[in-house]
């Protein structure tokens, strides 16, 4: 994708540079597309939703895979709630796959994977915690998210780990919004696994419609 | 026996006392039929049959053994966990299986909270069929199914069975949390697709956990949240607790991996006032 506005129509209501390592959030309206683009490669964007409407009602992992029967997000995956309503739909993307089961990086995670050496670093539930907490809400907020742009096969023996990614400058991933909802993000700071390519980069995010 | 005035209708209701069904809770747990094998009826904490569709919680002191009875091999035991002096702290699914570098729970392995600390350790699985990815059933799923899910109907999902048992610990719907389905297991795939493994089992399986904090734990028995049967197919749930040592330093599961040791230094932290 050349010009990172293709295919989108209607009026544009955001087009954010993130800045590495950063929170970001917006509202985005029933049948709005968001896209985000993966401007450098290989850069995880963790992402949650909240109902506009009742924030109890949120993004659920576990929902969206029995759904679909598989943990994979791709082209036609639809983001299911905690309460089974179809939140959001990938209506596009040039990842062959996303992740939902990895979660988020978090200060006190990375004691366990990598050692208390790495408790001060920046994480995603930081960015989480600071961009929700406009909004309203807390640590309880917290629910397994998607890490789009991030590469979390499991083998046959159960072997399960953040890997070399897929992606690659510039593509992207499309959700059309089915509902009012309210879009956090944690353009992932993580610097000690491969979800960033070690490197942590800026990313793009463009509602239209 | 009438229940025209209080008196008879108190007699009416005195009456029923000592009715034994399957599906209840044994108060003191000391007086349980079942007991465990080796556990002394004086170290019982918690001793409750959970019906089909039945939920139950209770607070859990660190050290404390959990043990799980699949008594038909048709039970499937939703589990929400959170730590019992601070519930903003809870089990989280997704970093339970990262830090382990696994996708399946089973023995010896950790039940993991989001703040980098061990809430259980799997002692003994008889079971080796468990669930972390599919989380619980709701009113939408089970109304597709069996046509209706709600908790006074004949088929109550999982979700609003925990949102009954988190009100009564002052938790609410924001707090239900992804789960671990115990019992009934899911394998994933080289494509990323889910293969079920729902039994029926052989009766009597059991799965013995540790609490390593002090929590509050949650459980709902209702069918799979993936289980094709038209029928709602869910058998009792025994749950027995007993009071346990805390994990002595030199404990093999405790030592078996790096991140596992530190999950549970940081477990041990959060003690050391």
């Amino acid at each position: 994708m050349s010009d990172p506005l293709t295919g989108l129509t209607g009026p544009i209501a955001r087009d954010d540079i993130v800045p590495a390592r950063a929170p970001w959030d917006a509202v985005v309206r029933k049948g709005q597309t968001l896209r985000i683009v993966d401007l450098e490669g290989n850069q995880a964007v963790d992402f949650l939703m909240y109902a506009l409407a009742d924030d109890a009602e949120r993004y659920s992992a576990q929902d969206t895979i029995v759904a679909q029967g598989n943990i994979f997000l791709r082209t036609g995956s639809v983001l299911l709630s905690n309460e089974g309503n179809a939140m959001a739909t990938v209506t596009g993307t040039s990842v062959a796959y996303h992740d939902t089961i990895g979660g988020a990086c978090s200060c006190e995670s990375n004691t366990l994977r990598y050692g208390h050496h790495t408790k001060s670093q920046h994480a995603c539930v930081e960015n989480f915690l600071q961009a929700n907490a406009r909004h309203g809400r807390g640590k309880r907020d917290m629910v397994s998210n998607i890490n789009w742009f991030m590469n979390v096969p499991v083998e046959a023996d159960g072997a399960l780990g953040i890997v070399d990614g897929i992606s690659a400058p510039g593509l992207y991933v499309d959700l059309r919004a089915e509902m009012d909802l309210v879009a956090i993000v944690s353009n992932c700071p993580q610097i000690n696994n491969p979800c960033n390519g070690f490197n942590p980069t800026p990313v793009r995010m463009i509602i239209a419609g | 026996m009438t229940t025209a005035n209080p008196n008879a209708a108190q007699a009416h209701a005195r009456a029923m006392a000592g009715t034994q069904v399957e599906a209840m809770p044994t108060v003191p747990a000391s007086a349980a039929a079942l007991l465990p094998a080796g556990v002394a009826p004086s170290d019982m904490v918690w001793a409750e049959t959970l019906a089909p569709g039945g939920y139950g919680a209770k607070r859990l002191d660190r050290g404390a053994r959990l043990q799980l009875t699949d008594l038909a091999g048709d039970a499937c035991a939703s589990m929400l966990v959170f730590n019992a002096e601070r519930p903003v702290e809870r089990l989280n699914v997704a970093d339970t299986l990262k830090v382990q570098w696994n996708a399946y729970l089973g023995a010896g392995k950790l039940v993991l909270s989001d703040m980098g600390k061990v809430m259980f350790s799997v002692l003994e699985d008889e079971a080796g069929t468990h669930d972390a990815f599919c989380g619980a059933s709701n009113a939408a799923t089970n109304a597709a199914r069996y046509g209706e899910g709600d908790n006074w109907g004949p088929h109550p999902n999982a979700r609003d069975r925990f949102s009954l048992a988190l009100a009564k610990f002052g938790l609410a719907r924001r707090d239900i949390h992804p789960c671990v389905n115990w019992f009934k297991g899911v394998k994933v795939e080289a494509d990323g697709s889910l293969t079920p493994q729902h039994g029926p089992f052989a009766a009597g399986r059991r799965l013995t956990l540790r609490a390593e904090m002090d929590l509050i734990v949650v459980l709902a028995n209702c069918p799979h949240v993936l289980d094709a049967r038209a029928d709602y197919s869910v058998t009792p749930l025994r749950v027995s607790a007993w009071r346990g040592p805390v994990t002595p330093l030199d404990d093999p599961i405790r030592n078996a991996t790096p991140e596992g040791l530190r999950a549970f230094l940081n477990a041990e932290a959060e003690y050391s006032r």
